[in-house]
């Protein structure tokens, strides 16, 4: 926290600033926590039940003959996560909780890091085998520890041994013990192993584990559970056949990390819940991220921790970034300098200007005042929220039923939209609103009903005529229904007269009348109530999704440095060296550097003309030959006067630093030293970059 | 007026070695070929904007702004030079270069890079200079503009002269069908030329081929060698360096004053969970250390210098368990090294270690085994690391899994400082290669040897000095080894010998590899130099 505090010493309340950053985080790293939860939990019960079927047979000590064929076989659950490999930590740590909370102690989670042969990965298993043991029973933990790690070697026999013994164990102590928790209800629970990235292991390793302990399935019930990022079909390509066929698969399919995406957008960004909010272009950014580069619902938050932080860091004002209650507290408490950076907000300058003469100058000058407006200002700005994405999920009802989505298909497509500009000023609004008007009566209940609902459901105040307006348009389509009927008739009739028709001529002829006929007449009861619906919709959208910008004190809520964001989550660094040794300029603000680009300036720094200058060359490149261009360069700079009696020693200089400008292009991989001729370097680069 | 004069020059060498060419298809034809071309060429160069090269500085003679005609001027130099009727005046290469006419031609000169690097390529293979005595004579007319070209192109090198026979035999090693019909039509080929200047910034991929397509390169053959000034040692390297001024000192200072008021910043994060990654050009070395004195001084913290070239993955991991953990012990392998520091951390939550790592993507650092390691090191919530990179392509040393892990934070952190620390220990192709480390690592390791085991050495020396002129030299086999050894009384059997070897590989002393037939041959990775001084000490010794 003092690290917060030194740099921006000049001004106050940094500690509570910090505080209120953290608490929220806390917030929504609950929040997200949670979310990844319950959208787990349908996948987890999935797994819990094979997991519990899987060794039933053993369970009962049955011996039936298709249960002796059938025995050769583990049972295996393929789990098919997807290729954000960085979310399945996670997902595989909240699954080994499920699974000794509820079905066996003894889970073991292994990782192809960790196990390139064999024998380390039947230590590792034995390890974290009898780790959980002691766990379980810590009296006798010591010993075990020792005996794991020492003598025991590891191999199945022993495993069996400990599992005989420890099952044994909890045979022997009383019963009422066992009643008391679930999970040891059984006599024998299951050993669950977990690969995590069945893709990286070794194919011998993995053939070899699933052969051995295929012998010796009768003594200890192994459950298997693969970890898969790309697709089930790898674990045939993985394993020849004879090992396959020593394990029963069952296939599950976890969330798609897409839907996850939206779900934690939508609970977390596009609610009025947390104070904070992201501007358009960070969103914009952070979803790009996730799109294009990892399909990472982690690096997705921990983006959003990053905003987070960079705001409170950078925003002095981000005190008021708090919920409401306490943001009207903090109002009053806040001191002159802080009022004074209230009025410097652009967005608060505007409203200034749009006030009397009078409340300018109150405005400006008295602070109390201020503070007052401010309270009233951020209350707004709460009230606007509320609305803003009822209304927001209202309009995403609507155009995401549209066909080809002129307004996107996901409702942060919607959202951003919205952000960025006045949304019904757009093409895409217009045309969908066009659309729109063309739903026919069904789409169009099922969607004021929806709307309904989530007027009805939302926080704001407001919407209490809204509900009633749209019930109202409800009842009357319900009422239009009897006079829907006729019209269907007329349509029948007119069919009718269509299938009559034979020849084409005739057809096209009856069809140019029936459009005829269609344009001139006025327009239905339906059509009417129709456009007047879309009409209500429109002027809820231009009352509501007034972009963030617009309104007064949106600074302090929304982050919207997206250029920081993108720098520090997904930098190119290739680029930034380009342009340092391209364009020197850009960072040494020097007169002389100043270049309209393409040509070599002799005065940039020696690095910069041996790079230009190997640009110029091909896949080899003479060191006499480019040293002496570098020469030419840099005497050139130094001008005329160079020449005479030191020309000697300068010519040393020039060559020393002509050595320590190549180095280091091959310290920065540009080139390498060649072999195919003498004193040529190879270039490693093509291109610009 | 100038200009197109000067154009005309420039042709009448272009076209002389056009002549060359079509030598062998017919005289006649060749001159009317000759003539279409001549006027094609020159109305390309009616084309360019006259005001171009005026005012350009010397130095732009060697900006190429085109891509296309990379990496010929010494081939254009010696072609120049090939110019008959004109004597060649070897002077100082800098002086020259810096005639200020030469700026205004530099235009010039890349128009006709584009029409000699095409005419060199469809060189036939035996030409015979003779030029028809009409145009012999026109070349051979006084022309001061050409006189200064030609100063030019001495300016290249000394030795152009022999050069440019080598030039014109590489270059007359390839032959292509399709390049004899481009000799045969030349007027299409002519305005090819014109496109080609045209679409100078055509795409990368079609560049890069087209460098990467032929298997010869076409360079020049000087070698530092010829040089006056040779190699420079590392000391004269270093202490040249240090009277050459540091240029916009003032603005590299502003630059990390930038850089230095985000340290508080980068504290903030790094207790947040993230790790720092610095990269940008320049040396970061200096900005982390100002850091680390700075803000790192009260608390435990391990710098780590990764461009040092026998740093491991393990002497990091030692570090941390015996400095900072007080533990002594060994480990069977790191990962049971890396296990017992995560355990030591997660136990204790008042433990906190910063680690700065210059250049991690460093040689020793960038393996996939080593990144893994550090990455898990890294995600430990209580170790804090702040790393650099500098290769280009460091940032595909790792994968999603370890970027997670890493959890980087990026800083764009543009120095322009040199990397003196960082390439000082790079074996740079320009700095003379001492040796003496080798020497005397030889030199104490043999001293340890049996009198019998250095006679080996001292044999397996000889024989590899012998065939130093040998390029192809793959090696003393194993077996002639064992003979030489055997006659020289060294040995008694080949499992002494081998046993012997393999002391000699364990130190390093020698490289065993496998011939195409499977045989074993010996060579000790040395430079001859080094082997030589060595043979000395040793024959003083005996």
């Amino acid at each position: 926290a003092n690290f917060f505090r030194e740099r921006n010493s000049d001004s106050e309340d940094i500690e509570l600033r910090f505080v209120t950053c953290q608490s929220l985080w806390k917030q929504i790293k609950l929040e997200t926590e949670q979310i990844q939860e319950d959208l787990n939990k349908q996948l987890f019960d999935n797994l819990v039940s094979f997991l519990r079927r899987s060794h039933s047979e053993f369970q009962k000590k049955t011996t039936t003959w298709t249960c002796r064929m059938k025995s050769r076989e583990i049972p295996t659950a393929a789990l098919v996560l997807g290729v954000n490999v960085t979310d399945h930590d996670l997902t595989f740590r909240s699954l080994s909780e499920v699974i000794q909370n509820s079905i066996t102690p003894y889970v073991a989670l292994l990782e192809a890091k960790d196990c390139p042969g064999i024998k380390n990965l039947m230590q590792k298993l034995m390890g974290q085998l009898m780790n959980c043991y002691i766990d379980v029973d810590s009296l006798e933990g010591e010993d075990y520890v020792q005996v794991s790690q020492n003598r025991i070697r590891c191999s199945m026999t022993s495993l069996i041994n400990w599992y005989g013994s420890v099952t044994k164990k909890t045979d022997s102590e009383t019963p009422s013990k066992k009643r008391t928790s679930s999970s040891r209800q059984w006599q024998s629970p299951p050993v669950v192993v977990i690969f995590k990235d069945m893709e990286s292991f070794t194919t011998k390793v993995l053939q070899d584990f699933i052969v051995i302990s295929s012998q010796h399935i009768h003594e200890l019930p192994l459950v298997l559970i693969f970890g898969i990022a790309t697709s089930p079909m790898i674990i045939h390509s993985l394993l020849p056949h004879s090992v396959s066929s020593l394990v029963c698969i069952e296939l599950f399919q976890s969330l798609s990390c897409k839907e996850h995406l939206s779900t934690i957008i939508d609970k977390l960004l596009l609610t009025a819940q947390f104070p904070f909010k992201l501007g358009e272009k960070v969103l914009q950014v952070l979803i790009n991220m996730f799109l294009y580069h990892d399909f990472s619902v982690q690096n997705f938050i921990k983006g959003f921790q990053l905003c987070i932080l960079e705001h409170f860091y950078s925003q002095p004002l981000s005190i008021l970034c708090c919920q409401l209650a306490d943001a009207k507290k903090r109002v009053n408490s806040l001191s002159h300098g802080q009022c004074e950076s209230i009025r410097r907000l652009p967005s608060f300058r505007r409203y200034v200007e749009s006030q009397a003469s009078e409340k300018q100058i109150a405005l400006l000058t008295v602070d109390d005042f201020l503070k007052e407006t401010t309270q009233k200002l951020l209350e707004d700005l709460h009230v606007y929220h509320e609305n803003y994405f009822s209304v927001l999920r209202c309009l995403h009802v609507l155009t995401s039923s549209l066909p080809k989505y002129p307004l996107g298909k996901q409702i942060r497509e919607l959202h951003c939209a919205c952000l960025e500009n006045q949304v019904w000023e757009t093409e895409e609004y217009e045309s969908s609103l066009q659309l729109a008007r063309m739903l026919n009566k069904s789409d169009l209940v099922t969607m004021l009903q929806q709307c309904v609902e989530i007027f009805v459901s939302s926080s704001g105040k407001e919407f209490g005529k809204t509900v009633e307006k749209l019930k109202k348009f409800l009842t009357q389509f319900q009422k239009l229904e009897a006079e829907a009927f006729q019209e269907q008739d007329v349509s029948v009739s007119s069919q009718k007269e269509l299938q009559k028709t034979t020849d084409l001529y005739h057809l096209q002829k009856t069809l140019l009348e029936l459009k005829e006929s269609r344009r001139s007449k006025k327009l239905s009861k339906f059509e009417m109530l129709r456009s007047e619906v879309v009409d209500y919709i429109d002027s809820l959208v231009r009352n509501y999704l007034v972009p963030a910008d617009h309104k007064t004190l949106h600074e302090i809520v929304y982050f919207n440095t997206a250029s920081v964001l993108r720098g520090h989550l997904n930098a190119a660094p290739r680029t930034a060296l380009h342009t340092a040794l391209n364009n020197p300029y850009g960072y040494l603000k020097h007169q002389a550097l100043k270049s309209d680009g393409g040509s070599i300036s002799s005065k940039a720094p020696d690095i910069c003309i041996v790079y230009k200058l190997h640009l110029e060359c091909g896949r080899l490149i003479n060191l006499v030959d480019w040293l002496e261009a570098f020469s030419t360069v840099v005497m050139a700079a130094e001008g005329p006067n160079a020449d005479g009696a030191s020309s000697d020693q300068v010519d040393d200089i020039i060559h020393a630093r002509f050595i320590r400008a190549v180095s280091e292009l091959e310290f920065l991989g540009f080139i390498k030293p060649s072999k195919q001729k003498t004193d040529h370097v190879a270039r490693l680069t093509w291109g610009g970059c | 007026g100038i200009k197109v004069r000067k154009g005309k020059t420039q042709l009448t060498v272009g076209v002389k070695t056009f002549v060359k060419k079509l030598e062998n298809i017919s005289d006649d034809k060749a001159q009317e070929i000759l003539e279409e071309n001549y006027v094609a060429a020159l109305g390309i160069c009616a084309q360019d904007p006259v005001g171009n090269g005026s005012s350009v500085s010397g130095s732009e003679v060697y900006s190429f702004q085109t891509p296309k005609c990379s990496g010929k001027t010494a081939e254009l130099a010696s072609e120049l030079a090939q110019t008959p009727g004109q004597s060649v005046a070897p002077e100082c290469p800098e002086k020259t270069a810096k005639t200020p006419q030469s700026s205004s031609k530099g235009y010039m000169f890349l128009l006709l890079m584009h029409v000699f690097s095409l005419l060199l390529q469809s060189k036939k293979k035996e030409f015979v200079s003779t030029t028809p005595y009409r145009l012999r004579k026109r070349l051979a007319a006084p022309d001061p503009y050409l006189e200064s070209e030609s100063e030019y192109s001495a300016s290249c090198s000394e030795e152009d002269e022999e050069e440019q026979r080598e030039v014109s035999t590489v270059l007359s090693g390839q032959k292509t069908p399709a390049k004899t019909k481009a000799a045969s039509t030349p007027p299409p080929r002519n305005t090819l030329t014109k496109k080609v200047k045209e679409d100078k910034m055509s795409n990368l991929v079609e560049e890069y081929f087209e460098a990467h397509s032929s298997s010869k390169v076409l360079t020049s053959d000087r070698t530092l060698q010829k040089l006056r000034k040779r190699r420079l040692s590392q000391q004269t390297l270093r202490d040249l360096l240090k009277n050459a001024p540091l240029a916009y000192a003032a603005e590299i200072k502003e630059l990390n004053q930038q850089h230095e008021s985000l340290f508080y910043k980068w504290m903030l994060q790094l207790h947040l969970g993230f790790n720092i990654l610095l990269y940008g050009l320049g040396s970061k070395r200096d900005l982390l250390e100002k850091f680390r004195t700075s803000v790192l001084q009260d608390s435990i913290h391990l710098v780590i210098n990764g461009y040092f070239p026998s740093i491991t993955v393990r002497s990091i991991l030692n570090s941390i368990t015996e400095e900072v953990l007080d533990h002594i012990g060994t480990f069977r392998s790191p990962l049971d090294q890396l296990e017992f520091i995560i355990k030591r951390f997660k136990e204790d939550s008042s433990l906190e270690l910063y680690v700065l790592i210059h250049n991690v993507d460093s040689q020793m650092l960038r393996g996939e085994r080593s990144q893994q390691i550090l990455a898990q090191l890294s995600s430990l919530p209580s170790i804090y690391l702040i790393a650099s990179i500098d290769h280009i392509n460091a940032p595909l040393m790792w994968d999603q899994a370890k970027l997670s892990l890493y959890n980087w934070l990026w800083y764009e952190t543009t120095t322009f400082s040199p990397y003196v620390e960082e390439t000082s220990y790079e074996n740079s192709l320009l700095v003379q290669q001492s040796g003496s480390l080798a020497l005397s690592s030889l030199t104490h390791v043999l001293c340890s040897l049996t009198l019998n085991a250095r006679g080996i050495f001292r044999l397996l020396a000889q024989y590899q000095l012998e065939n130093k002129d040998n390029p192809s030299y793959p090696g003393l086999s194993f077996q002639d080894f064992y003979q030489q050894c055997r006659q020289a009384f060294l040995v008694n059997s080949d499992l002494t010998l081998r046993a012997q070897l393999t002391e000699f590989r364990d130190h390093k002393l020698i490289r065993t590899k496998r011939g195409a037939d499977g045989v074993e041959y010996l060579l000790i990775p040395v430079d001859d130099s080094t082997l030589t001084d060595f043979l000395e000490k040793e024959n003083e010794e005996v």
